[in-house]
């Protein structure tokens, strides 16, 4: 292994002297500074122009090693395969734009502009597998010591699993002259890998541990013999596994209880609805739409600033669907008072009604709500759990939204007068409380809450007409399931739905789980037809 | 539980069973029926001739109106509401379906038993007869009841559907099942099995009126009336509540299932669609809207709203849900009793002037 390259770099330096005696020549006479260094430079891109790959490596690497300004810039071309030679003529080029038929070019020495190239005219370097390997390598080693530390710490990254003998004392060095101590900790597991693959036994200790996966790939085939070593390795992959697990099991919880604070979201509105005044509200799914398209419409007024228009839709949303709640009471379901199965078939109308009315209005097609930058992308814990910033962002609003409404409920005079009307409406209307206003308005409490649920979703999924119609079923299983008339229980029921159906997934599908707690749920209310948390004592 | 031997007895039932509404709505339907197929037989130049096309849109109109009668069996007479009636239905179907497909090409593994008609025929009735059996069986015992039954037969039929959307059901995916050639040796795209569909379909509406008919004028019928109104009471005189409402279950459901068997080669597809929660609840606005605890109200809601539903698509496809919805509204707050309940008060007023 050792004695290829050394074959290739003798064959390089010979190319090199040949090549470089014209050059020197023809260079002769030109102006000062510029000559040298342009001789240089020239003297360096000849070296690619060779049939061998292994050649061209090693005149890539001289590259590298030389003090070059273009030298990045080469190699990144190279690597591209925009690199290339005149065919006629001894001129080097960049393409800068490869994808038409006419090239623009540039000189490679000069960065001039040298007007456009073709195939005919120019001849791209071509390099295989191997040498784009190595390429990666040299760029990574190269950023290693340059750049600032983020690129430090990406080209360290890189190396992890790529350090082979001929970079090895490269990266030693860089090492020894790096004080970032994140760029240092990357760097001595690279080295510590490449150590343990050379049959160190004490490089193992530094990667116990670690979750990278490269580590993990790189320990498999050495842990498969059956030395001493192999059988270090074998506990330290072991140790690996085990926490990896642990991560795995912590990224399920984080995913169940994500999905569990949408269901919570969708249901505690009608847990107010349904639970405490006993309206089935079929059109519960269609206020939770209702509030996903305020918040697209508010970001529709305000282009940009999707940070602003989401904060916006928070109010916006609870408003415009506790509007809506409250004529739909006003106008419905006062007057279906007692009979629940009517008031089901009503509300069910007007749920087909506000999904056409959505469709008239918005058009049938599904609407995109794009988040604010701080609910974009991930919150990279380790290399094996990560948490999506906006499921992150959901659950905590889930959190705050059923705090603000359990303190509602219990601090407020609202509160009260709800509770004292569901537990004995003539009793809490002999005391001077005028019941038919307290229902409208915790009608349209529970209205806004599908509200907000919905200003939630829409940075989750697209805004349709249909977005609501996923969840009714759904919702009114969590809020059976957890106990008619209780917060408490719809918190922890959607949490649990969350998290079994996301520990069910992988063994038997996405759909087979929904349809498992589907069933689940069913069976649990044939057998607890309270719920969760049954009220204690009589109920009125 | 059906009608005693006490004499008397048999007698009175008869007298119920053969009622003013039974036998309009029987004859209304024979003479329809035959009106139908006379129309059709004229030569297609003349103004009074009937398409066959629509003759096999009145033949899907049939199947609709069974299935009515089969909610309106257990919403009208038992006062539950079956929000899930579309999944017997489409089990019935996709019973149909197979043994359909059968006929073109063999089915692999336990499905093979369905290219037997007979075989089929048994699986048409006892698939939606044994879910709703084991279904009813769990709810009725552990008293779910009202809303909460409601909804989880909601959820039952929601996650039938999902379950029948996927392939390894080896019942076709979310497409379903389609490309149906033969019925008994038959070919299905023919005029003759249109019109033997649509009497077939007309037959079983009127066969499974007069069972309902006859269920609901037996004692089962006023046990379960009786438990509609004050469940408590009944069960406390002694009544096995539960099996009343597992009895009458089952046979909706079958009835349900024998409906989407007559559906299936009609329209030549069955998906899992069927299963999806807005059918079934469109089904009881069909009854909401005929009249509940009539049976015939169920007929007509089935015939007045399809009809609607097949001339407002075509025309103005964005309304329907509007009036569909709006159906729902109307039908609950000012039409408690639909239209039935219409015709009813006007034949009181009459006879009240007479």
């Amino acid at each position: 292994m050792t004695r290829i390259p050394l074959a290739g770099a003798q064959h390089a330096v010979r190319l090199l002297l040949l090549f470089l005696l014209p050059c020197l020549l023809s260079a002769w006479g030109q102006s000062a500074t510029a000559d040298v260094s342009e001789s240089r430079a020239r003297a360096l891109l000849e070296a690619l122009d060779t049939d061998s790959f292994q050649a061209r490596g090693d005149a890539a690497r001289a590259i590298a090693d030389s003090d070059a300004e273009q030298k990045t810039r080469w190699l990144q071309a190279l690597l591209e395969g925009r690199l290339g030679k005149a065919r006629r003529g001894d001129r080097f080029y960049i393409i800068t734009d490869d994808s038409g038929r006419e090239w623009p070019i540039i000189d490679a020495i000069s960065y001039e502009e040298a007007g456009t190239g073709t195939r005919r005219t120019v001849e791209a370097f071509r390099i295989n597998n191997e040498l784009r390997t190595r390429l990666q390598g040299l760029l990574a080693s190269l950023s290693l010591t340059s750049g600032d530390e983020a690129a430090r710490l990406r080209a360290a990254d890189r190396l992890l699993g790529e350090v082979a003998p001929d970079n090895v004392e490269t990266v030693r060095q860089t090492l020894a002259d790096e004080e970032s101590p994140a760029v240092r900790e990357r760097l001595e597991m690279a080295l510590a890998l490449f150590a343990v693959t050379r049959g160190d036994a004490e490089a193992l200790d530094t990667l116990r541990g670690n979750l990278d996966t490269r580590v993990r790939n790189a320990l498999t085939p050495i842990a498969a013999g059956d030395d001493a070593l192999a059988g270090q390795t074998r506990a330290v992959l072991e140790g690996i596994e085990s926490k990896r697990a642990w991560y795995d099991r912590a990224q399920t919880l984080f995913f169940g209880l994500s999905a569990g604070s949408i269901l919570v979201l969708a249901a505690i509105g009608l847990a107010i609805t349904f639970g405490v005044m006993g309206v089935i509200n079929m059109a519960h799914g269609e206020l939770i739409m209702i509030g996903a398209y305020t918040t697209w419409l508010i970001q529709q007024a305000l282009p940009g600033q999707p940070g602003l228009a989401l904060a916006l839709a928070i109010p916006g949303g609870f408003l415009v669907a506790g509007a809506f709640g409250v004529v739909i009471e006003r106008t419905v379901i006062r007057f279906l008072k007692g009979r629940p199965l009517e008031t089901l078939l009503a509300t069910f109308g007007l749920s087909l009604m506000l999904q056409q009315l959505v469709r008239t209005v918005f058009s049938p097609l599904n609407r995109r709500v794009s988040s604010p930058e701080w609910l974009q992308g991930s919150w990279q814990i380790n290399e094996a759990l990560s948490l999506t910033l906006n499921r992150f962002g959901v659950l905590l609003f889930c959190l705050a939204v059923f705090a603000a409404l359990w303190a509602l409920m219990r601090f407020t005079r609202l509160g009260l007068e709800v509770r004292a009307v569901t537990q004995n409406r003539a009793m809490a209307r002999a005391m001077g409380i005028r019941a038919t206003r307290v229902d409208m308005l915790t009608f349209g409490l529970g209205a806004g809450v599908a509200g907000l649920a919905g200003v939630a979703l829409s940075q989750l999924t697209n805004v349709g007409p249909n977005l609501g119609q996923g969840y009714i079923v759904d919702s009114f299983l969590v809020v059976v399931f957890g106990g008619v008339g209780n917060l408490w229980g719809t918190l922890v029921a959607g949490m649990s739905l969350g998290v079994i159906n996301q520990v069910l997934q992988p063994w038997v599908g996405a759909v087979l789980a929904k349809v498992f707690v589907l069933v689940g749920v069913i069976l649990f209310i044939q057998k607890r037809p309270q719920g969760i948390f049954a009220p204690k004592g009589r109920t009125s | 539980m059906t009608a005693s031997d006490h004499p008397q007895a048999i007698d009175r039932s008869r007298q119920l069973f053969l009622s003013r509404s039974t036998l309009l709505t029987s004859g209304m339907l024979i003479v329809g029926m035959v009106g139908v197929l006379v129309l059709n037989a004229l030569p297609a130049a003349s103004p009074l001739h009937v398409s066959s096309a629509t003759v096999a849109l009145l033949g899907k109109y049939f199947t609709y109106m069974l299935l009515a009668l089969a909610v309106d069996l257990i919403w009208g007479y038992l006062g539950i509401l079956s929000l899930g009636h579309g999944a017997f239905f489409a089990l019935g179907g996709y019973a149909m379906g197979l043994y359909l497909n059968a006929q073109t090409s063999p089915l692999p593994g336990w499905q093979a038993v369905m290219s037997w008609f007979p075989v089929a025929a048994l699986a048409i009735v006892l698939a939606p007869g044994l879910l709703a059996l084991v279904f009813g069986w769990l709810a009725f015992r552990s008293r779910v009841t009202g809303v909460y039954f409601s909804i989880i037969t909601q959820a039952l039929t929601f996650a039938l559907m999902l379950v029948f959307n996927r392939n390894e059901m080896g019942m076709g995916g979310s497409t379903g099942l389609t490309r149906f050639y033969e019925l008994l040796g038959f070919r299905l795209a023919s005029e003759g099995m249109t019109v033997a569909l649509f009497i077939a379909s007309g037959v079983a509406v009127l066969l499974a009126f007069w069972l309902c008919r006859a269920i609901v004028v037996s004692r089962l019928g006023r046990v379960s009336m009786a438990t509609r109104d004050a469940e408590a009471r009944v069960r406390f005189i002694g009544y096995r509540v539960d099996h009343v409402k597992l009895a009458l279950f089952v046979v909706s459901a079958m009835i349900a299932g024998i409906a989407g068997a007559l559906y299936v080669p009609q329209v030549g597809i069955i998906n899992p669609s069927t299963f999806a929660p807005l059918f079934s609840i469109e089904i009881v606005v069909w009854v909401a809207l005929g009249g509940r605890a009539t049976l015939y109200g169920a007929l007509l809601g089935a015939l007045v709203v399809n009809y609607l539903k097949t001339v407002l698509t075509g025309a103005m496809p964005d309304a329907w849900l509007f009036i569909l919805g709006g159906l729902f509204v109307l039908v609950t707050m000012a039409l408690p009793q639909g239209i039935a309940g219409l015709l009813a008060r006007r034949r009181g007023r009459q006879e009240a002037s007479a």
